[in-house]
């Protein structure tokens, strides 16, 4: 659900349209330093994955179900900057569909691509910091980025509302709903984020960024010895 | 998947260039979101110039409508502010609701809606790939247009494989009921993006065996003509014009 048109004033979209585009300009130019020209098809194919995994629905409670954002599955999987320029390639898409208004594009940005990526970036890096470099720790690291980055983009949500918001909402009630629901969105998202990356990470520890430097021995490439020589 | 937005044509709103349609759509949404929410007839006005665009574009306004219920969500969020905003109060079938609050709803629903409608417009006029095209043009960087190229190049691929996916976790009787099964999605979701970024170096080594440098080959280059945007302005500067009367008139 991304934000439409008429939801905050013109300040507030423009004030988001400047971080965004801030954000947007040093993760092209941290993507491009990273992959080099590699960056056009790695981060178009991921933000195809972006895309389609939030397709996956999975049951929440009582009938409702929930799908994934993977703003935390980017950010971890393949790094902050090309995590956030997939990110925001989705809402760009997704804008052609309606989903999310041509004046809001700067919000829908500045919430879930800056602020859940760099919040699930930043906390990844703290807890793997503190605990030591293997698997679970990764994984649960992985729970906790998703899980507090959702709320966060939640409270960023409310903080530009108070700001801009069209609807004379008290703060209190606005707060206290949006936190209460995205926190136990988070929770779901955090659970998912975790068993992907930790299934990446059995599988090709090599391509999940979150490891990079952690990893003890690298994904090497063996050649067929021609026979007889 | 994302062929279904486009509707093919040759009317004179399918010929125009993707930028001068982009920056007219931007235009006219930026008027309606600048209009005073007290002015309901300037809406109605939008209204009927996005239905003579459709006209004009024969897009028939079963495609529009059922394009816009992507904002369902966001209808039932708006629904709920009457009941929880500040201010004074009237009754509405006995139920006391906020004015201002009702204010707001319509105020949300009417430029999102409109909103929308432009946009979907807009796609289904303009073929994706020329879209970004258009976006380019309008000096967005290249690289962020290029992924967002491969992204819709790939699209239907990476949903096909996801797709398959399920087929597969349903014939060997899975069906997700709770929490619980999302190690099941997890995995599957995991597979999911080395299937994708995987490809995605195949698809840089295929790229790179046939001279790539970094730079997508540029397309032929035919800049709009003053005639072509004056066309596109139709519609904005219409828009305009309604925006600026409600603010004076009211």
């Amino acid at each position: 659900m991304h934000v439409p048109d008429g939801f905050f004033d013109a300040p507030v979209s423009i004030g988001a349209g400047v971080v965004a585009a801030a954000g947007i300009g040093v993760a092209l130019r941290g993507a491009r330093a990273e992959l080099d020209d590699r960056t056009a098809p790695l981060a178009g194919l991921t933000a195809a994955f972006v895309f389609a995994a939030q397709m996956i629905n999975f049951p929440v409670a009582a009938g409702t179900s929930g799908h994934l954002m993977g703003g935390a599955l980017a950010a971890i999987l393949v790094g902050p900057y090309t995590g956030l320029l997939c990110v925001s390639v989705v809402l760009l898409v997704q804008m052609f569909f309606a989903d999310g208004g041509v004046t809001a594009y700067g919000i829908n940005v500045t919430l879930m691509a800056v602020t859940g990526v760099l919040v699930a970036y930043g906390v990844f890096r703290l807890v793997t910091k503190v605990l030591p470099a293997n698997r679970p720790a990764v994984t649960g690291a992985s729970f906790l980025a998703a899980a507090v980055s959702v709320p966060a983009s939640a409270l960023v949500f409310v903080v530009l509302y108070a700001i801009g918001g069209t609807a004379d909402i008290p703060l209190g009630t606005l707060t206290t709903a949006m936190l209460g629901v995205h926190v136990l969105i988070g929770l779901g998202e955090g659970l998912i984020t975790a068993v992907t990356v930790g299934s990446v990470a059995a599988v090709r520890p090599d391509l999940v960024y979150g490891l990079r430097g952690t990893v003890r021995r690298p994904l090497e490439v063996r050649t067929a010895q021609p026979s007889g020589a | 998947m994302i062929g279904r937005l486009h509707r093919p044509g040759a009317t004179p709103v399918h010929r125009l260039p993707p930028q001068c349609k982009i920056v007219a759509t931007v235009a006219f949404v930026l008027a309606v979101v600048a209009t005073p929410r007290e002015r309901l007839w300037a809406f109605g006005a939008y209204a009927l110039m996005l239905a003579a665009v459709a006209a004009a574009a024969r897009v028939p306004a079963g495609f529009v409508a059922r394009r816009m219920t992507v904002e369902v969500p966001f209808v039932a969020f708006a629904l709920l502010i009457p009941f929880v905003a500040h201010g004074p109060r009237v009754e509405v079938l006995g139920v006391a609701l906020s004015e201002s609050g009702l204010w707001a709803a319509a105020n949300i629903l009417a430029k999102a809606s409109l909103g929308a409608a432009a946009m979907i417009l807009l796609a289904a006029t303009t073929e994706p790939r020329v879209l970004l095209l258009g976006v380019e043009r309008l000096r967005v960087p290249p690289l962020l247009t290029q992924i967002a190229g491969f992204m819709l190049r790939y699209l239907d691929v990476v949903v096909g494989e996801l797709r398959r996916m399920r087929v597969a976790r349903a014939a060997r009787a899975f069906e997700p009921r709770d929490l619980r099964d999302a190690r099941v999605l997890g995995r599957a979701a995991g597979a999911l993006f080395l299937r994708s970024y995987e490809r995605g170096e195949r698809v840089h080594l295929a790229m790179l065996s046939r001279g790539y440098e970094g730079r997508m080959p540029a397309a032929d280059e035919a800049p709009a003509t003053a005639g072509q945007w004056t066309a596109a302005a139709l519609l904005p500067a219409a828009a305009a014009l309604v925006a600026a009367g409600a603010w004076l008139v009211g």
